[in-house]
């Protein structure tokens, strides 16, 4: 039974990062129609960042706050890379996210070399009963949570959540209302680059990152995104705390090397199903 | 024509799309207080008109000018679904940033209590009168609407005459009425051109428009499009 609680929680802790990387990916497709190849980039920047900064001898929280700037500022980046050009297809725009996850990993490899890099979380473990808690866990939680908070207010109650919004609905009627809608993709892209980055300084305590982590964050943040139907910011914390959960089932109770086919043959299946619901003949999307 | 009064001002406009030329020098004006039909049939190049001038497709030739704002209630409504009406009111004051709201509530009496719901729920006239509220709240000079009557009920389409003549009266806002229903269009405005295939095939007051043997084809040939 402990095992199974220990599992649980540990599943809840990654899977809050896999959501966090799900979240960033939902706002940039919504507003762009563009998949994020680049996502899991911005995590991995964002440790390395975080990793270089405390070492410098910035206290913990600053380190990691300028970190997730940083990341932020790629992601801006990304955007520009991407999607800055007006009219650009999504299907080019999709290319352009992999050239620059791509170009990030010289980046890394330049700056930080090519060896797994982490930092120390919040040390010690909260203990209840025989179940060990480790602090870390629940920082992760409750960033994550506050995140999503703020996520929701972001989009329920600003005038600028609500103009992403309109983006995403109708781009041509935000067009015509005066929405610039390059502007609010770049937003996107910032949003996305600062959601990657928090996941990337909280899981890093966890298990070292190194310049190519971002594949498996991405696998199975967007994983966790199409579990959530790639609708609502919220809908993809669900998605990631059940695939985090189930992958570490499969890994406490099977083999840890199973876990990572989880994501793939999830994505594979939630595809496969959505495929075969559409109609053969589609002039366009929606 | 006085021109200095014109909100409108179209001269020789010409867009293409690729190789195809959807306007060929078409030249049309919008004063001040004034309703104006365009009429013409599917595929004329109505809605590419006002694209036109609303910016959002480029000119390949011509000039365009427009005094005080315009707003465009574009073609098939397209509210903003996923958002309440009373987002999509206040959206519309994107650029004006006045977003209060209760004036167009005063004028569409019948969006009041439909204030908290998803536009994406609402039923066509509804979400009509959704676009027509979000361009107004710009605050506009002159209204470019994009075939209104489009598969809506008669009922509805006679609501939305009525609010569009009283903008018109109380507030004097100038409307440039598009419509595939000429019979429509000429029932409410005192000017209006024929588009045919990228051209203006005729123009006038729209009781001349409306004795003109061009305008009897473009009456039977959209009566025979709908019922087709």
């Amino acid at each position: 039974m402990s095992a199974f609680l220990s599992y649980v929680l540990h599943g809840i802790a990654t899977g809050s990062s896999f959501a966090l990387v799900a979240s960033g990916l939902v706002i940039i497709y919504r507003v762009t129609r563009v998949v994020n190849l680049a996502q899991g980039t911005f995590a991995v920047f964002a440790a390395f960042m975080a990793a270089t900064l405390l070492g410098a001898g910035l206290p913990h929280g600053a380190a990691e706050i300028l970190a997730v700037l940083v990341a932020a500022i790629l992601g801006l980046l990304a955007g520009v890379v991407a999607v800055g050009k007006r009219g650009t297809s999504p299907q080019a725009s999709l290319i352009a996210t992999l050239g620059f996850a791509i170009f990030c990993y010289a980046l890394e490899i330049l700056i930080w070399g090519d060896q797994p890099q982490s930092f120390p979380g919040l040390a010690g473990s909260f203990e209840y009963l025989e179940l060990e808690f480790p602090k870390q866990y629940a920082v992760i939680v409750v960033v994550t949570l506050v995140v999503f908070a703020l996520l929701e207010a972001f989009f329920e109650w600003t005038y600028v959540g609500k103009a992403l919004t309109a983006c995403a609905s109708n781009p041509y009627a935000a067009t015509l209302v005066g929405i610039g809608v390059v502007r609010m993709s770049l937003l996107g892209f910032m949003l996305g680059g600062a959601l990657g980055g928090i996941a990337g300084v909280l899981i890093a305590p966890l298990s070292p990152m190194s310049y190519d982590s971002d594949l498996s964050l991405f696998v199975n943040g967007f994983a966790s995104a199409i579990l959530a139907g790639l609708k609502r910011p919220v809908f993809a914390l669900a998605g990631g705390l059940v695939l985090g959960i189930v992958e570490a089932l499969i890994a406490g109770y099977a083999k840890a090397s199973y876990q990572s086919a989880l994501a793939l043959l999830l994505t594979l299946a939630i595809l496969v199903v959505q495929a075969a619901r559409r109609p053969a003949l589609q002039g366009s999307e929606e | 024509m006085n021109l200095g009064m014109n909100l409108i001002e179209v001269e020789e406009l010409v867009v293409r799309y690729g190789s195809m030329t959807a306007l060929d020098g078409v030249s049309l004006s919008v004063s001040k207080g004034e309703m104006v039909a365009l009429v013409g049939a599917n595929g004329a190049g109505k809605s590419t008109l006002l694209k036109a001038l609303s910016g959002v497709v480029r000119r390949a030739g011509g000039r365009v000018r427009i005094q005080g704002l315009m707003a465009h209630v574009p073609e098939g409504r397209q509210v903003f679904s996923d958002l309440t009406v009373e987002d999509n009111l206040r959206l519309g004051a994107y650029r004006s940033r006045d977003r209060d709201t209760s004036w167009v509530y005063a004028l569409l009496p019948e969006l009041e209590r439909t204030r908290r719901q998803r536009a994406g729920n609402l039923s066509g006239g509804q979400q009509q009168m959704v676009a027509i509220g979000r361009a107004l709240m710009s605050r506009p000079d002159v209204l470019a609407i994009d075939e209104m009557s489009l598969g809506l009920a008669p009922l509805v389409v006679r609501q939305l005459a009525r609010i569009l003549t009283e903008l018109n009266q109380t507030r004097g806002l100038a409307v440039l009425l598009v419509e595939q229903s000429a019979l429509l269009a000429f029932s409410l405005c005192t000017r209006g051109y024929v588009l045919e295939t990228g051209k203006i095939a005729a123009s006038g007051t729209t009781g001349e428009l409306a004795q003109s043997p061009l305008l009897k084809d473009a009456y039977l040939g959209s009566a025979g499009k709908a019922a087709s």
